[in-house]
């Protein structure tokens, strides 16, 4: 459960709206909430990065860890999916690094500012983001046979 | 050859770019380690992973949560009853469903049992990777097999497999222990326990062994949080997080056991703190099982349909502390009998992220030890 003052303090300051594991909050504030909350607040540890998809808009949710008080919290942005970008945190938070990199191969979620936006689990070249619900579940997966190679002279 | 000074000719051979892995027997699975090298010091180090992506994620949203528990034990291979017990862990907090006290301490049985054999894989591909060093290192890890063997032949007995057990399910546990089995279970702690100075003596104990490991891949307070490392690499940092201790699920807030730490942060700090947590394990499991509450391990009405339980809608979070760390599940679900988007956090892929932090400056050899004393599973990583 987030602390209760926490969210208080984050509803007045970002017009954030609480649910069951941490806040809601406008896109544009992500990185000065996530920065207020490292820096003010205590919350240090990086605990995940997800993506979730809804009707008209994605949710990038991460979640960060006060470790004196104990106390884990979850802050969500939406994202529309027209322009699916949001702020990197991975300069707050390293380890949003390779998160972010995720969300970006397996949803199509850009982030401004990535250091190393690539993707991570999927090969280099591939064309789709496999946890968009419009990527059917028995979408080939792309397998490629190695190119024939010319035979040797001489052989 | 005449006398005179021999003449040591110094070339500057720039920068190298070195593949290591994804087949490379020190990568523990398939990690592919680009390694940029000034001579033998690392300059930059950039982890490829996703070799072993199966899309585990995905699959979830079209199985029931029923059906579920079992795909996730192949997720973390080592240690696979800390994943299906992580996933009915959230199952049960967002669907309130009860659970029995003895199926929540048998949960941690298991749990603790795997916790030992999963380190004593560790160990001995440590002792495999630093290789030389232990006389071949090969010894070692015999060792250390035959200790973990005989702990996958009495989990056998106990589910009827010797690795994936299926032992957990959404609202209790399948299989129970009778009395037959706690005197095994007891003896079997008693013969790990004898083996472990042996251990201790042929790695810890060793000065080559120290040498190999102390001041190697330093990881500092400040960078184990932001990046969120997890588990015994993040108590080797200095910081006492044990999400047993912190978030005391199944039977944990019951049992009485000391968190191991270490302020070091290097690889010897982390091989440490791993050796203690196998001592740890096997005092919790012979707590557990000479303390075993009576009562069912299965309360729930028996399943006419596996593919009918619903959820309420909503989100949840539930962690467990698998020997590599904190392993979590985020649900998110629709009301509907699948989860509409499941997120696993998975404690190799944030330990495996603080690689390209802590290489840069080593050398090639000691790529090898800090890897080893990460213990990333690569089931894990990729998912």
């Amino acid at each position: 459960m987030p602390a209760p003052e926490i969210v208080a303090t984050l509803e007045t300051r970002f017009s954030a709206t609480p649910f069951a594991l941490g806040v809601e909050i406008p896109k544009d504030s992500l990185l000065t909430a996530l920065r207020t909350l490292r820096d003010a607040h205590g919350y240090r540890y990086y605990v995940l990065g997800t993506g979730t998809e809804g009707e008209t808009s994605f949710e990038v949710t991460h979640a960060v860890r006060n470790l004196e008080s104990n106390d884990t919290l979850f802050v969500k942005v939406s994202v529309p999916k027209d322009a699916p970008e949001v702020d990197s945190i991975a300069f707050v938070y390293a380890g949003a690094e390779w998160q972010e990199r995720e969300i970006w191969d397996l949803f199509g979620v850009t982030f401004k500012a990535h250091p190393d936006l690539r993707r991570i689990l999927m090969p280099d070249d591939y064309p789709g983001h496999p946890l968009r619900k419009s990527f059917a579940m028995d979408t080939p997966w792309g397998y490629r046979k190695a190119e024939a190679q010319a035979p040797e002279a001489g052989s | 050859m005449s006398g005179g000074p021999i003449e040591v000719v110094e070339r500057d051979f720039g920068e190298l770019a070195l593949n290591m892995g994804p087949q490379h027997p020190s990568t523990h699975g398939v990690l592919r380690l680009i390694l940029h090298l000034s001579g033998e010091t690392v300059i930059k180090a950039i982890p490829v992973i996703g070799y072993l992506h199966r899309g585990v994620e995905k699959l979830s949203e079209h199985l029931a949560y029923d059906q579920l528990a079992p795909v996730y034990e192949r997720d973390d291979y080592l240690a696979p009853t800390a994943n299906s017990n992580a996933y009915v862990l959230a199952v049960e907090r967002l669907g309130a469903i009860a659970v029995p006290r003895r199926a929540q301490w048998l949960r941690a049985f298991v749990s603790e049992w795997q916790r030992v054999s999963s380190h004593l894989v560790w160990l001995g591909t440590l002792g495999l990777d630093l290789g030389g060093a232990l006389g071949g290192g090969t010894t070692l890890y015999m060792y250390c097999f035959r200790e973990r063997e005989k702990i996958l032949d009495f989990l056998e007995e106990l589910t009827g497999t010797r690795f994936h057990t299926n032992f957990n399910l959404v609202g209790g546990v399948r299989y129970d222990l009778d009395a037959a089995m706690v005197a095994k279970s007891n003896a079997l702690a008693a013969s790990v326990e004898a083996a472990l100075p042996e251990f201790w003596a042929m790695s810890g104990g060793n000065p080559i062994f120290q040498e190999r490991t102390r001041n190697v891949g330093v990881i500092s307070k400040d960078l184990a949080m932001g990046v969120g490392i997890t588990g015994p690499t993040l108590r080797a940092s200095g910081i006492n997080y044990d999400v047993r201790k912190a978030a005391p699920y199944d039977a944990y807030d019951e049992l009485p056991f000391e968190v191991v730490t270490r302020t070091a942060g290097d690889a010897e700090a982390r091989f440490q703190v791993r050796m203690e947590e196998i001592g740890v394990s096997l005092k919790l499991v012979r707590t557990i099982a000479n303390g075993l509450p009576t009562g069912p391990i299965f309360t729930r009405k028996p399943l006419k349909n596996p593919k009918a339980t619903k959820l309420p809608k909503g989100e949840v979070y539930a962690a467990v502390e698998s020997p590599r760390g904190e392993l979590g599940f985020h649900i998110v679900s629709d009301g509907s009998a699948r989860p509409y988007r499941l997120k696993i956090n998975a404690p190799s892929f944030k330990n495996l992220q603080i690689v390209p932090h802590i290489l840069p400056g080593g050398l090639v050899a000691d790529v090898v030890a800090i890897l080893g004393s990460l213990d990333p599973v690569l089931g894990d990583v990729d998912r």
